[in-house]
């Protein structure tokens, strides 16, 4: 029983400890990083919920519905993580587009640096920051003057 | 003002914890009441395999299997559809190349032995393919832009093959009057096995082209130049 | 026959493999599977009707084992609204997609989308439905984002993140429920389960992760950019359709698994947030410069009516008159199914004609478009609840078990969220009638406008007219007159 409350409580505790992170910080990262914390608290108290006490066997069914729980939470990741790199690069062309009109005028103001986006081994190749990454549809009048969604 | 608010919040949390922690602390008090584990492991020998983790996934809730296999391929599905794989990393030097060729190769065949062992010990068709990915992940950190992934059309097959098989498995023993994904007595092993193997590709497929992170084809072409990129919609 | 119920989850999802497999005939493949999910649900809904509630438990091991499904009068009222309003959309997607690289792209997801629909209105086990909402939930994002605009892509960023919270807000509950009572199976934790401090926990859990997904008020802030940002056949889906899901549940678990702890006070609370919902989202709405954000916070005051039901449900006892509220509540549900998607569907004909949707400027496309306008001005009367759409009755029928139980305090808020409607929806038709000479076609694109119309006319004729069905596949005695 206190075995059991030690490591389902530990999963509750990441659980409030995620929620907190998500509802504070504006990063999305860090947003990512949060709910996935709290997925794995709440993934925490279902292990610690098979186990009740040395007579009966461990419950299989919380085992598996955790590996499910595990799936999910890594396609809701990937999704999440590619949303924000098209976030990223909708928000850097449109931010590009800004500079390049303002140096047209003012001949001064230099486009923003690229910021990189992954940490990698080894060095990405020079392609990454050509301006084909800037899809033309980026650059639609809608999103260099967007309706504020919340009219 | 933010740091109030996150002040606020974090006492909201806590009490929020704390009642979670008695209903918690009460729930495991209780007498344990009836559960499903003396029934899962009473009923074992007919599911076929003698895991009951890969009982429960592949047989007493086989569906849930299905429709999380589904929701993988949602999630890359949705990854595709925001545009064209970013190109590349550069090519890894001697050593790790070396090393690469030598991982990849020991990553599939350890996830060919845990899709194998699953029957009756930890593994399955989850971890299988989580190796199977992580052997992706690698070659294309190496500086293999399609990741040992294959074209566009097979690719496509590929990741739809684990929900694919497994739903017309389920089908056709609906069709044949056993009820959706109730495995007639004795066949249920084979079954199982022909599920778990095209999962475990297909997992394998759908993790790497997730960690590629576009659609594939020309986009990922890795030339140096960026100008075949093809910048579509 | 119970076996069959499988059909509205499985005919999608392998219409959604197949599309994918084959992105070059994705359009003719998810128009057929469209037809055939349509009809599977639709089947479903009829074996209902003529026999009553279906179950089933999958791969033969019985429940507590495995995973069963069900279908009683509340789930098939839903499948039959989703099938109906989700051929429909799919009809209209063709022809909006056309040509489009979008296509491919979309076929597969939509797919997808629908099987996790039907599978949330069929499933009776409550992991089986996390699974559920979870593809729910990814494949609507997915859907909202595939315009690649930015605005469209932050919306759907925030969405998913919402979405995940409150599928691991439910799963905890979950949790709870399984310890205490070994089973996931709905039915038979509703035989075990009392009136304990653990269930009521699961009960808070479940419902605020739902609430969450569902968008009542105040969590409803990731809901109008995210609708309003889609391509007009994915909002259509997210507002009728999707929305529903979680409301159905929360319906579905509040009435039936924790009748015996969910008690006045807590349903009040319910109700005093729909309250919110319905005045703030009428104000917003009314205050929304974009025709497709007018859309989606009117979505959020549809969605407040519903909760107003709660309040009323809990202090009736079972009898006619609470048959009766129950059966306005899904009446509604099932009206703004319909006249929302009409709505929405509508709307994306006219910003596509005129390249824009801001209200004020209108007026001239919308009498190029008389079909579309006529649509949009049907819609919005099921919206506003004029007769003799089913929202008059569901709003009647609100009013009147206010009354009844003394709870008089809900009448300002549905008389006044009314009025705001009615606002709303003649602010956008106002500029439709303008002093430009109308065409003397009625309908200029068929495959487009047809279904838009069709979605629009059902909300009023078909559920206001005939709302007879809906009480009879509840299993409850007549309509009231």
């Amino acid at each position: 029983m206190s075995a059991q409350f030690l490591y389902g409580g530990a999963g509750i505790l990441l659980f409030a400890l995620g929620l907190w992170s998500l509802l504070v910080h504006e990063a999305l990262l860090r947003k990512l990083i949060a709910i996935n914390i709290a997925g794995g608290g709440v993934f925490h108290v279902f292990i610690a919920i098979a186990y009740r006490g040395d007579t009966a066997p461990p419950d299989p069914v919380p085992h598996a519905l955790v590996l499910t729980g595990i799936v999910v939470a890594v396609s809701a990741t990937a999704l999440v993580l590619a949303l924000h790199r098209r976030l990223e690069q909708a928000e850097e062309s449109a931010a590009d587009a800004e500079g390049r009109s303002e140096s047209a005028s003012a001949s001064s103001a230099a486009p923003p640096p690229r910021t990189p986006t992954e940490r990698t081994p080894t060095e990405r190749t020079p392609t990454e920051l050509t301006p084909a990454d800037l899809t033309p549809a980026d650059l639609t009048p809608e999103t260099l003057h967007p309706e504020t969604p919340h009219g | 003002m933010k740091r109030d608010l996150a002040l606020l919040l974090g006492i909201l949390l806590a009490l929020l914890a704390a009642l979670l922690l008695w209903a918690l602390h009460a729930t495991l008090a209780l007498e344990p009441g009836p559960r499903l584990a003396e029934l899962a492991s009473a009923r074992l020998e007919e599911t076929g395999v003698s895991n009951p983790v890969t009982a429960v996934l592949l047989n007493y809730r086989a569906y849930d299997t299905l429709l999380e296999l589904a929701v993988l391929l949602a999630a890359l599905l949705g990854i595709w559809s925001l545009g064209p794989a970013p190109a590349g990393y550069q090519r890894s030097g001697p050593a790790l190349a070396a090393l690469v060729d030598w991982i990849v190769p020991l990553a599939i065949l350890a996830g060919g032995y845990l899709l194998w062992v699953g029957g009756h010990a930890p593994g399955g068709a989850f971890q299988a393919g989580a190796l199977l990915g992580a052997a992706g992940v690698i070659l294309r950190l190496s500086g293999e832009p399609s990741a040992g992934l294959p074209g566009e059309p097979a690719q496509r097959w590929l990741v739809v093959l684990g929900a694919g098989v497994f739903a017309v498995v389920g089908g056709g023993l609906l069709a044949s009057g056993f009820g959706f994904l109730t495995y007639p007595p004795g066949q249920a092993k084979w079954l199982i096995l022909l599920i778990e193997s095209a999962a475990t590709v297909a997992i394998g497929v759908t993790l790497t082209a997730a960690y590629v992170g576009g659609r594939p084809g020309s986009g990922t072409a890795h030339n140096g130049t960026g100008q075949s990129r093809t910048v579509q919609r | 026959m119970a076996d069959l119920l499988i059909l509205p989850v499985l005919v999608p999802l392998l219409g959604g493999l197949l599309a994918t497999a084959l992105p070059v005939r994705s359009a003719l493949v998810g128009t057929l599977a469209a037809l055939a999910t349509s009809l599977s649900g639709l089947g479903i809904t009829l074996l209902v009707w003529l026999h009553g509630d279906l179950g089933t438990v999958l791969g033969g091991w019985g429940v507590p084992l495995g995973i069963g499904l069900s279908a009683d009068g509340l789930s098939a009222a839903l499948l039959a609204m989703a099938s109906l309003v989700a051929l429909a959309i799919s009809i209209y997607a063709g022809s909006y997609f056309a040509g489009s690289a979008q296509a491919r792209h979309f076929w597969p997801l939509w797919l997808l989308l629908w099987s996790a629909l039907n599978g949330v209105f069929l499933a009776a086990d409550l992991f089986n439905l996390y699974v559920m909402l979870e593809l729910l939930g990814l494949s609507a994002a997915a859907l909202g984002a595939l315009t690649g605009k930015r605005e469209a892509i932050a919306a759907n960023l925030r969405y998913l993140l919402v979405g995940l919270l409150g599928s691991l807000t439910y799963l905890l509950g979950v949790a709870l429920l399984y310890t205490a009572y070994g089973t996931l199976d709905i039915g038979l934790l509703g035989e075990r389960l009392g009136p304990t401090p653990i269930a009521a926990t699961a009960l808070a859990l479940m419902v605020s992760g739902l609430a969450l997904k569902t968008a009542l008020f105040p969590l409803h802030f990731w809901l109008p950019p995210a609708h309003a940002n889609a391509p007009a056949p994915v909002s259509a889906a997210l507002s009728a359709l999707v929305v529903k899901a979680s409301f159905y549940l929360i319906l579905r678990l509040w009435t039936e698994l924790f009748a015996p702890i969910a008690d006045i006070g807590a349903a009040t609370l319910l109700g005093l947030l729909g309250a919110g919902a319905v005045l703030w989202g009428s104000w917003r709405a009314l205050r929304a410069q974009r025709l497709k954000l007018l859309a989606a916070y009117s979505t959020v005051a549809q969605i407040g009516y519903l909760f107003l039901f709660f309040p009323l449900l809990a202090s009736l006892p079972p009898g006619t008159a609470r048959d009766d509220l129950f059966a306005a509540c899904v009446l509604m549900a099932l009206t703004h199914g319909f006249a929302k998607a009409g709505f929405f569907l509508a709307a994306g004909l006219v910003q596509r004609k005129a390249g824009h949707d801001r209200i004020s400027e209108l007026g001239g496309v919308a009498q190029r478009m008389p079909a579309t306008t006529f649509s949009i001005a049907l819609a919005g009367s099921a919206l506003v609840g004029l007769p003799p759409s089913g929202s008059f009755i569901g709003k009647w029928v609100l009013m009147r078990g206010a009354f009844e139980t003394g709870q008089w305090w809900w009448l300002p808020v549905t008389v006044l969220g009314t009025l705001l409607a009615a606002a709303y929806v003649f602010r956008v038709l106002s500029r439709a009638f303008g002093l430009e000479p109308t065409p003397l076609q009625f309908v200029t694109n068929a495959r487009s406008e047809i279904p838009a119309l069709l979605l629009a006319f059902a909300s009023v004729a078909l559920l206001g007219l005939a709302a007879g069905p809906v009480w009879a596949i509840l299993g409850f005695g007549a309509a009231p007159a």
